[in-house]
């Protein structure tokens, strides 16, 4: 084997064994490394208890219900399997809609409720002109319709 | 042709020459273009208005800075396997621009978070390793700058450099491994999840970016070659030649 040849092992090896142990720490930190946790993590108790913690999913449709004070909003948060219901009092952003990504952060009570102290929208990747998305939304309408 | 031939900074120095203004001249074009297109022929996003049009500039930013970063790690491994000189000098005129483009990720990322997401800032697994790189470019061009050897300077920096792209893969795919408030990516291998004429203004602006990285990282190499070769009959000339004009 040639010197050259040598080296580009040697830094082969290296790198495989940097990268394995990079992949050991991440996978043994998995748990902290999310952003959020989901309701069914939640409902399984996998979410930290009594201290805080966000929870993220989707605002069920016809689940937001605004207080007579203009300032708290109750909503429920699914992954589609589970539902977690929110409170939160504070501006929402812009793009915080029903039927779309939202992760709140907060403390869940003994009663079950999570009381957020902050509340982001999570945007998806679909990038689309106002005009497919009637499209999309209308083939939506008649598929379901169909049914 | 041998292209080995140009692994010599004697020879390759004239053809960085030849090409940059090439590099430049498309940079100019593609980044005309795809920032024309981007900004006022694209239509709005349904969902976010207008405020998704920074992705024009923020996707292919934070594109570059990761593909810098690995690039930086293939000249490291020839530079440490061959022990070519001319690869540490790439490797080293390719950081600054890494960091830039890491920056301008990171900056317009933070501007459109904050009418989209709610807030400029969050803690998860897609921003904080994305700020890790902009640390590691940072460290790259910190430890080669302060280490007297050039030698030694070379061999530190292409380690931190190897050592370093473990992080560029768990950025690109840390929303897919955890739960991030960052979206997935809207362009993978099989498929986008864009309108086209959106799609092509990203695309276009990409290409713009990269050619304008070789347009300055060519011409960033040809100072730190005449620097470290200026012991060198070849280079002293030049040196000369450039001083006097």
């Amino acid at each position: 084997m040639k010197p050259r040849h040598k080296r580009f092992l040697l830094i082969g090896i290296a790198l495989t064994l940097l990268a394995g142990a990079t992949a050991l720490v991440l996978n043994a930190f998995n748990d902290n490394l999310v952003f959020f946790h989901t309701p069914s993590e939640v409902a399984a108790g996998k979410a930290p208890q009594g201290r805080t913690f966000r929870i993220g999913g989707m605002v069920v449709a016809g689940s937001v219900q605004r207080a007579a004070d203009g300032q708290t909003v109750r909503f429920m948060i699914t992954d589609t399997a589970q539902v977690v219901p929110v409170v939160y009092k504070g501006a929402l952003p812009d793009l915080f809609k029903e039927a779309k990504g939202a992760v709140a952060q907060g403390k869940l009570g003994a009663d079950g409720v999570f009381t957020a102290s902050e509340v982001l929208a999570k945007h998806d990747e679909n990038y689309m002109p106002p005009e497919a998305k009637d499209a999309i939304d209308q083939a939506h309408a008649t598929a379901k319709t169909l049914k | 042709m041998n292209i080995f031939r140009f692994s010599s900074p004697q020879t390759f120095y004239p053809l960085a020459g030849r090409l940059v203004p090439v590099f430049a001249v498309l940079a100019a074009a593609f980044l005309a273009a795809g920032l024309y297109i981007g900004f006022f022929e694209a239509p709005t996003d349904a969902v976010q208005g207008e405020v998704y049009r920074i992705i024009h500039i923020h996707v292919a930013a934070a594109w570059m800075s990761m593909f810098i970063y690995l690039v930086m790690a293939f000249w490291s491994a020839i530079g440490l396997g061959l022990g070519t000189r001319l690869s540490f000098y790439m490797t080293q005129a390719l950081a600054p621009t890494g960091a830039l483009f890491c920056f301008i990720a990171l900056w317009t990322g933070a501007l459109w978070g904050r009418p989209t997401w709610g807030a400029y800032w969050v803690w998860d697994a897609r921003l904080t390793s994305q700020l890790l790189l902009l640390f590691l470019y940072f460290g790259f061009i910190a430890l080669t700058r302060s280490i007297e050897d050039p030698r030694r300077a070379d061999k530190a920096g292409a380690i931190i450099a190897l050592v370093g792209a473990v992080n560029v893969p768990i950025i690109y795919f840390s929303v897919k491994w955890w739960n991030t408030l960052h979206q997935g990516a809207s362009v993978k291998p099989g498929g986008s999840s864009m309108a086209s004429v959106m799609l092509w203004a990203m695309l276009l602006t990409a290409l713009g970016c990269w050619f304008y990285s070789l347009a300055v990282t060519l011409t960033r190499a040809r100072s730190i070659i005449l620097e470290r070769e200026r012991h060198t009959d070849w280079a002293s000339i030049e040196i000369a030649r450039l001083g006097s004009k």
